[in-house]
């Protein structure tokens, strides 16, 4: 892995404790590229289970994440019965909800996260959570494929960044999604670096603002 | 709602909390307020999500159930059909709009004294949340906070000796701000406010009277 990372280091960002990473230099060249068709593929199996109720490429879907999405609910504090059922209705949910997703805005991932994470605040700490007002373009709206390609691209960068954290900032990270963080430590993680992911999704929220009625 | 140019937006790790789902009912409100409002937070907030979601692929998979694509697929055929578009009911953002019922007109205020009304949408034990209705150059009485308060300007707009906030418009305040926010003189403002503690009235009158007014 480290032979195949090369960092430029103009690009490079640091985050509030002095340590460098970089999201947008890991070139494992044939690791991200490989892991990019998988992403892609992911976003695709979504389009087909939107487009075409298509059962098999739902349980493509379901045989990667919804072991994962279990593991995200015990973590979070669910027994495990509850973690198996409610993992269940978050799958169903992917699968009821699969026009919402945007690509363009979003990776498999990223998205399958955010639907178990509403989960968890129904199931486990039995609370409403007000959602921001859904995007709704007009029915011809197709993402851009090439912005598309890009935001799956810069979100497997992030994932490796991620991996590739010191110790003590991974385990901070994980343990903002996972647990929860104190005030200072808070102060620690908020320095990581998301501008390229960010201004990725927000050119892709202007173009869906054109698009919208 | 009309489209301003907002500029006090939210802070870092309230979008954090808010993307990890550790926030509650009360400030989640207000936060999803301003996102609707707001595409520079959106896109600061689905950036945290984009980080959720990595921490989330990397994940240790558990194992499940080997009826659990069947009970899934199961599960489907009993959810109902989602619609493709919610119709809108009001002017205002829709997880406002869930919560209020009606157009701001409409709303059933209760005066709270020196022509300031409210209309109380959340108050569990922990937090609060509120709309304010404060007509023009009026001033809500001086306060500090035992706790965070998040106040989001709906219409009209507010200065305090902090600085000037308009419609779309945040402003954070925590134990250590003293402050008296005044509605403009041209309109009568309307904001969310959402605290995590009872505020602190600083004149006596308002101390005897804040358990009545709930504020």
């Amino acid at each position: 892995m480290l032979l195949e990372t090369k960092i430029r280091t103009e690009e490079r960002s640091i985050i509030s404790s002095g340590h460098v990473i970089d999201t947008s230099s890991i070139e494992s060249t044939s690791n991200v590229s490989l892991a990019n068709k998988r992403k892609n593929v992911w976003a695709e199996l979504i389009w087909k289970v939107e487009a075409k109720k298509d059962v098999s490429a739902f349980e493509e879907l379901f045989n990667h994440f919804a072991p994962r999405v279990k593991a995200f609910l015990m973590k979070s504090g669910a027994d495990p019965q509850m973690a198996e059922e409610c993992s269940q209705e978050v799958m169903a949910t992917v699968w009821r909800k699969a026009h919402l997703f945007d690509p363009s805005r979003a990776s498999a991932s990223t998205w399958i996260f955010t639907i178990a994470r509403n989960k968890k605040i129904d199931a486990i700490r039995k609370q409403n959570r007000p959602e921001p007002e859904q995007l709704y373009p007009d029915q011809d709206y197709e993402p851009d494929q090439e912005a598309v390609v890009e935001l799956q691209q810069e979100t497997e960068r992030l994932t490796s960044a991620l991996g590739e954290l010191p110790e003590k900032q991974r385990v901070l990270v994980e343990k903002a999604y996972l647990g929860e963080l104190s005030h200072s430590e808070i102060a620690e993680i908020t320095g990581l670096p998301l501008g390229t992911i960010k201004s990725r999704i927000r050119l892709a929220l202007e173009k869906l603002r054109h698009a919208m009625m | 709602m009309k489209k301003h140019d907002i500029k006090h937006h939210l802070s870092k790790e309230l979008l954090l909390a808010y993307s990890a789902g550790h926030l509650e009912e009360g400030f989640s409100l207000a936060i999803a307020t301003h996102i609707s409002m707001c595409d520079q937070c959106r896109a600061e907030l689905e950036s945290l999500e984009a980080m959720g979601g990595a921490v989330f692929e990397n994940l240790e998979p558990n194992v499940i159930d080997t009826d659990a694509f069947a009970k899934t697929l199961a599960l489907i055929d009993q959810m109902p059909e989602q619609t493709k578009m919610k119709p809108k009911t009001t002017e205002l953002p829709e997880p406002l709009a869930d919560y209020v019922g009606c157009d701001l007109d409409d709303i059933d205020w209760r005066p709270i004294g020196m022509g300031v009304k409210q209309k109380i949408l959340v108050n569990s034990e922990k937090v609060s949340a509120r709309l304010l209705y404060i007509p023009a150059g009026t001033a809500v009485p001086e306060h500090s906070h035992k706790g965070r308060e998040v106040t989001l300007v709906l219409k009209g707009a507010f200065k305090d000796e902090i600085d000037y906030f308009g419609p779309g418009d945040i402003e954070l305040a925590d134990g250590d701000t003293h402050h008296t926010p005044v509605a403009s003189d041209e309109e009568d403002c309307i904001c969310l406010a959402v605290t995590d503690a009872p505020l602190k009235f600083n004149k006596l009158i308002h101390k005897i009277a804040q358990p009545f007014l709930k504020i």
